[in-house]
Formats: structure tokens, C-alpha cells, sequence
């Protein structure tokens, strides 16, 4: 059986530190997840931003790195929202890569999905002693539906205590593109998140999408503020192994 | 619509993240509706199933629209009612301007009517000379501000309760203190004595019913009431798709939209007015003009991607639930109609591609709308058709476009994607200042404004894979059995599930 890595080219490039964490996690259940090294990008940037052709070039090294694979796993809600919501619409008048990307989009599964869904493991037998709160990423949870799976998991981490928090399920402000484009208003709504988080007095920030992650720890950073944000694979992986992914 | 504010996206943008008066008032407001809905959603013991229904009634309606529309004219005009066709904005100005000529009209009050708004009717009427009275709360303050409406329910949102005393008070030639009750009461009395003079009295239409040729009202206030009983002409303006079948359909609606826009069970008042005063009746108009708009609405008709943009029914609970929105309010958008509704609509009615400003790139696509849509409207998604659409006609910026170029050049292969990788690699090293990126240049100026930037690490993930793998092959063995059994019985799983599908 197959297993395969679609590591997001975000997580690729910046965060390999998540990545390796869901590897980590997996391999201690005998899954030992495969890399095909032609994936890049699933191709959002452009496509959100109406250049659905050069979507295409990049979808295209998704579809072909995946082909042979059983099952794909990502540590992004969004990019494997964007496989599962749009890449039918992308390659709609393309019947061969139409087929490819239904094939897809079956077998494709974001972490904490897998996780509970396909694995029905709740428990990972992690220990994690502090204060977190939990930002909700607006495509995993809303493109893909996966609103309960993360909060499952963290239940179970033992001495997590886990806080609210307040109006959650407000948008970072993110958005790919958004934040360089509309940066103003993307600025207004990072801003509100943090004064949120900061309310929570958590000293973690944890979540499923590096992408707003990496928004809200940009603005974490300016504001000075010592708060750590973590993926949920890097939180449970430092849960059951009692330390971080040393990367540099 | 209207002919484009003369300000940039951009501009509006920030003007209205300037003014903090602004930004707490549209905040408390839209916090309000939204727990109201939310509540009321969480109550209604089948919520989902009833989103599903009346988006499938609305479907239904839009697609068979020149059938329900015939069969409504004719039981209207059977009632009694003259019934008119606007293509145009100005068309249904020239139609309203008729109408106060033949009957004399020195005076207009009007209620619940966002479409007139659309269509710029008060501006019509006062150019010819005809006074035109808003009467409900919201759109009496704007008319007084002279400013638009700047939410498709609550058009004064985005002022707080001094700012309106003030209005007020200039009008009332006297101090007026800030307390929602006095300063409504002032409105009643001073509106009372413009409902008895006026000639004719002017509303829009939440819904129309093709069955019985009826149009029907929800409001709070109670003004439409008066609007169309006391006035001797009454005109109703409709935007063409404002259809339902039957009654029962809009039982359905009676249900969803008062929930949805502000959380109450039932609206105040639901009005159903099927003709002039018939000789029992003890009030109601001796004329009754409706005016059916199209105004850009026909361009959605058979559109794949926009066609459902008509089943909106107005209730502003996509606007409530929008980050953006909170944040700019409603001028910003630069249209009668605001918010993510307005977003994708000001582009939509507009067929001229060149002339669309960059209001569809103000989301973050994050689908907050849909969820809160009563007729479940992707609105997130045609956002993207939106810029699908105008980057496909040529309009693309030439910055954009040689961005997007560079991303199909290094993300169609992965050689290149690495090659990419080690460049950046090296070049970030000119930018590091502290550990991070500040520096606010190109792409990065607008991110940076509001962000440091991490940098790239020694190792991507791809470049550190081999020895990843290795030490996983070297601390674990095989699959876990159990582990095995689920994965295989869930493929077959959706096997079975694919091919029931089929
Ligand atoms: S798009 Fe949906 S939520 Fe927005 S105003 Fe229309 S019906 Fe209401």
C-alpha cells in the first residue's frame, strides 16, 4: 500500500519542521509515508487569483506525483481543499486530467482527517503540559469540513489545557494573495486575531494550515509577543516524543 | 448601477480603516445580527435542510423565470395593477417621473426599497422637482447625511447614535440627545405630517408571488404599511428575480430570512398587497404601478457560474458574517449593494469587463459567506470566477501577470522549484535583519507592513528528505496490523460509496 506525502510546497520550503513531525508521528504507527519528489505546488496562488492556466502547469506535477499512490496525506486543510473544491472546476474541459483529479480527490486527506477518519486514532499518547488555543483555518475547516477532527485529538493530550479561542472562526486574514494585494485590510484582521489570541493568555497557538500560521506569527513577531505557534503534527509529535523537530 | 465612485478600491479601503467611529459601529452592529442568527439557527430544529429547500425553490424559480414571471404579471395585472419593464437604471426613472406627471405628484414617501437605491430614484425625483421622503429609520438618516447605504438592511450602520443625534438635531432646529427612543420618536412625529401630504408612496418588494400576482413586505417599523395604504398612487419597484411560485414557497422564506438577518423569528410586520383598493377595502392606494428591473439582472441568466447570484434574498447575513466587511464597512465597496453579495453583484450587473475596479480581489476567500447564506450561495467561489474571468478578457495588471508567469516557470517543474529554492536561499541573506525579513519591497512590501517574515531554513523538506527516510526505516518496522485492516477497509469503503454513487 502506498501512502504518499503531498508536503505543500509552504511546508516544503519554510516549515519542513510540520512536515517531518506527521512523518515522525505516522512512521511510530508502521506508516511509512513516500515522497515523490516532482510534486510543487497545487497550484493556489495562481488559481485564486483568476490565472487558472498557470494553475494548471503547477496542478499538473500534483497530479502526476500522486498517480500511483493508495492514499495522499497533507498537512494543509487549504491545499487539499483546493484539490478536493477545485480541481474538478480546473480541469473541467480536460477529460484525461478530469479523471486524474477525481481519482485524487478520493484518496486525499489532510492530517487531522486521516487521523480520525480513515485511522479512528484519537489518542496518540501525548503529553503536552501548557496553555493552548486553537485558530480554525477558514478552507480546512469550511472547503474540506474538517471542524471537529483537530479539537478530537488535542482533547486527548494530556495536560493541554486547551482555551478558547474568542470569535474563532474569523478569517486570519491570510488569503494567499490577499495579504499582499488588500495588505490594509488583510493588516486590520491579523491584528484583531492576535488582540484574540492575546486575550486567550495561551502560550501556544496551534493550528492546521502553515499559511495562516505563518500570518499570524509574522504579526506575533512585530507585536513582540513570545507566543509559540505550532502545527498540530508538531504539537502531538513534541507530545509523544518529548521534544521538537530539530531543524534549522 | 451607478456610474463608479471616482476612488480606487484602495482608497476607499483606507478611509474606512481610518475612521475608528466607523469600524466600532459596524462592529457592535454586525456582532449583534450575527449571534442573533446564530442563535436562531441553532433553535430552528432543521436549519441545514431548510437552507437546502429554499436554495432548491430558488433554483427552481430562476431557472423557469420567464414562466413565473409571465404568470405573476398576468394575476397582477388581473388585481388591477398597471405593470411596467425597466432594462435600464434610467428606464425605470423615466417610468417613475411618468407616473408622477400624469397623477401630479409633488411628493413621494417611500419605504423598503434597496433597489431604489440601485436605481437612484430620489435623485430622479428631485431633479424633476418631486420631494422624496425616505420614512424608515435607517435610510431617512442616509438621506439626511446624503450618503448611500452602506449595509443592504441596516443602511446607517456605520454610524454610532451621536452621530445621528447630531444629524438629527441640525434637522429638528434643536438639541436632541442621543437615546434611540427620542430621537425615533422625533422621526415618527416629524415623518407623520410627509405620509399625509404625500402623493405617492413608494416601496420596493421582498418577494413577489406568481401565483397570486402579489407582492409581499417584511419590516420592522411599520412604514410600508403606511406607504402603501395612505398615499392615493402607490409604485412598487422589483428587481425581476424578486419571484416565488406560490405561498407556500414563501413560507419557507418567511422562515430563513428574518433569521438570518438579524436573528427574530418572524419579521415585525409581513405585508401582502395584490392590487389597488377594490370598492370593500377600507384603505389602500386608487393606483398601484409596479415596475419590474432588470438593470444587469438578465446578464446572470444562464450563466453557469452566476446564475445563482439571483437567488439572493437580501438579508445581509453574508455581510454580518464577513471579516472584510467588519473591518471596512460598506462604502468601501463603492456600490449600492456591499459586502461579499455586493462584491461579486457590482461586477456582476456589469458587463463590461474593462470597467470592473478591483472589489472582487477585497476577500480573503474565506468562506464565511456561504455558511451564512440562507440560499447557500458560493459567494466565495465566484469571487474567484470573477478574477478568472478578468484576467482571461486581458485585464490583468502587468505586475500580477509577470508574477504569475514566474510561478508557472518555477512551479511546472520540480527541478526548477528547486533550483528556485537554493536561489532565494542565498538572496534572503541580503534582506536578514534580527533573524527575519522586514524590509518592505516589491511583493513584500504590502506583507511586511504588517509582518516580519521567518526565513527560508538551511534545509527544505525535500533536501532533508533522504535522511529522513532512512532514520524512519531504521527506528520502525513494519505496518501496524490494525493499522493495515483500516486503511484497506476504508478504500473499499469508498469504492462501495463511489459506485452506489454512479
Ligand atoms: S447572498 Fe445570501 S447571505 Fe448574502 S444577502 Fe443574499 S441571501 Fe443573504
Amino acid at each position: 500500500m502506498k501512502i504518499s506525502l503531498f508536503v505543500t510546497c509552504l511546508c516544503d520550503s519554510l516549515y519542513p519542521r510540520a512536515a517531518e513531525a506527521m512523518v515522525r508521528l505516522l512512521a511510530r504507527y508502521g506508516i511509512a509515508l513516500h515522497f515523490p519528489d516532482v510534486q510543487t505546488c497545487c497550484g493556489q496562488p495562481a488559481f485564486n487569483s483568476g490565472y487558472w492556466q498557470e494553475a494548471k502547469a503547477s496542478a499538473h506535477t500534483i497530479l502526476e506525483a500522486f498517480e500511483e499512490s493508495d492514499y495522499v496525506l497533507s498537512p494543509s486543510g487549504s491545499c487539499t481543499g483546493m484539490i478536493h473544491h477545485y480541481y474538478p472546476e480546473l480541469f473541467a474541459d480536460d477529460p484525461v486530467m478530469l479523471e486524474k483529479a477525481f481519482r485524487l480527490q478520493k484518496k486525499t486527506f489532510e492530517f487531522s482527517q486521516f487521523m480520525i477518519r480513515v485511522l479512528g486514532i484519537q489518542d496518540i499518547g501525548a503529553t503536552f503540559p501548557h496553555k493552548v488555543t486553537y485558530h480554525p483555518s477558514c478552507h480546512g475547516s469550511r472547503l474540506l469540513g474538517v471542524k471537529e477532527e483537530p479539537l478530537l485529538l488535542l482533547e486527548q493530550v494530556k495536560g493541554l489545557e486547551l482555551v478558547p479561542l474568542p470569535f474563532a472562526e474569523d478569517c486570519c486574514g491570510f488569503g494567499g494573495t490577499f495579504a499582499v494585494k488588500m495588505s490594509d485590510i488583510s493588516g486590520a484582521m491579523v491584528s484583531e486575531k492576535v488582540d484574540h489570541i492575546l486575550e486567550t493568555e495561551a502560550q501556544v497557538l496551534v493550528g492546521t494550515d502553515m499559511g495562516c500560521l505563518m500570518n499570524i506569527a509574522g504579526h506575533l513577531h512585530v507585536r513582540k509577543e513570545p507566543i509559540r505557534v505550532m502545527h498540530l503534527a508538531e504539537l502531538l509529535y513534541e507530545g509523544v516524543s518529548g521534544h521538537a523537530i530539530s531543524r534549522s | 448601477m451607478r456610474s463608479a465612485d471616482p476612488s480606487t478600491v484602495q482608497e476607499r479601503v483606507r478611509h474606512a480603516l481610518s475612521d475608528e467611529f466607523l469600524r466600532n459601529a459596524v462592529k457592535f452592529t454586525t456582532e449583534r445580527l450575527r449571534a442573533g442568527k446564530q442563535a436562531a439557527s441553532e433553535e430552528h430544529p432543521n436549519w441545514e435542510e431548510w437552507r437546502e429547500r429554499a436554495r432548491q425553490i430558488r433554483l427552481h424559480t430562476i431557472a423557469h423565470l420567464d414562466y413565473y414571471l409571465q404568470e405573476f404579471v398576468e394575476n397582477a395585472r388581473a388585481n388591477g395593477v398597471h405593470v411596467h419593464f425597466a432594462d435600464t437604471a434610467e428606464e425605470a426613472a423615466a417610468l417613475t417621473l411618468e407616473i408622477a406627471r400624469l397623477r401630479g405628484a409633488r411628493s413621494v414617501v417611500k419605504s423598503k426599497s434597496m433597489v431604489s437605491e440601485e436605481l437612484h430614484i430620489n435623485q430622479a425625483l428631485e431633479g424633476a422637482g418631486v420631494e422624496a421622503v425616505e420614512t424608515d429609520l435607517g435610510e431617512y438618516i442616509i438621506q439626511l447625511a446624503k450618503e448611500p447605504p452602506s449595509h443592504i438592511i441596516i443602511p446607517a450602520i456605520h454610524k454610532n447614535r451621536y452621530q445621528i443625534a447630531e444629524l438629527l438635531s441640525k434637522e429638528a432646529g434643536e438639541e436632541l440627545p442621543p437615546d434611540t427612543t427620542a430621537l425615533a420618536g422625533f422621526v415618527r412625529r416629524k415623518l407623520r405630517e410627509k405620509f399625509l401630504e404625500a402623493d405617492i408612496g413608494m416601496t420596493g418588494c421582498n418577494f413577489a408571488i406568481a401565483e397570486s400576482g402579489s407582492i409581499v413586505l417584511f419590516e420592522n417599523e411599520g412604514n410600508a404599511r403606511m406607504v402603501t395604504t395612505v398615499p392615493k398612487t402607490q409604485i412598487t419597484l422589483m428587481g425581476m428575480e424578486r419571484i416565488v411560485p406560490t405561498w407556500a414557497d414563501l413560507e419557507v422564506m418567511a422562515t430563513l430570512l428574518p433569521r438570518s438577518a438579524t436573528g427574530q423569528k418572524l419579521t415585525v410586520y409581513m405585508s401582502g398587497i395584490s392590487g389597488p383598493r377594490r370598492a370593500e377595502d377600507r384603505d389602500g392606494p386608487e393606483q398601484m404601478h409596479l415596475i419590474i428591473v432588470d438593470n444587469g439582472r438578465s446578464l446572470q441568466l444562464g450563466d453557469p457560474h452566476f446564475q445563482e447570484l439571483l437567488n439572493c434574498i437580501r438579508c445581509g447575513a453574508c455581510l454580518n458574517a464577513c471579516p472584510v466587511y467588519r473591518h471596512i464597512g460598506g462604502h468601501a465597496y463603492g456600490s449600492t449593494y456591499s459586502g461579499p453579495i455586493g462584491a461579486v453583484l457590482k461586477p456582476a450587473l456589469n458587463k463590461n469587463v474593462a470597467e470592473w475596479d478591483d472589489i472582487a480581489n477585497a476577500s480573503s476567500l474565506c468562506g464565511a459567506c456561504y455558511e451564512a447564506c440562507p440560499v447557500k450561495i458560493p459567494l466565495h467561489d465566484m469571487l474567484v470566477y470573477l478574477r478568472q474571468r478578468k484576467v482571461e478578457q486581458g485585464e490583468r495588471s502587468r505586475e500580477e501577470s509577470t508574477g504569475m508567469k514566474g510561478f508557472r516557470y518555477v512551479m511546472s517543474s520540480h527541478k526548477r522549484y528547486g533550483r528556485a529554492l537554493r536561489w532565494a536561499r542565498v538572496m534572503q541573506k541580503l534582506l536578514l535583519q534580527d533573524g527575519v525579513i522586514k524590509v518592505r519591497i516589491g511583493p513584500l512590501k504590502g506583507w511586511n507592513s504588517y509582518r516580519h517574515t521567518t526565513p527560508l531554513p538551511k534545509k527544505s523538506f525535500r533536501e532533508g528528505w533522504q535522511a529522513l527516510e532512512q532514520d524512519i526505516q531504521r527506528e520502525h518496522g513494519g505496518m501496524d496490523e490494525r493499522v493495515r485492516e483500516r486503511l484497506r477497509r476504508y478504500l473499499e469503503g469508498q469504492e462501495k460509496g463511489s459506485k452506489g454513487d454512479e
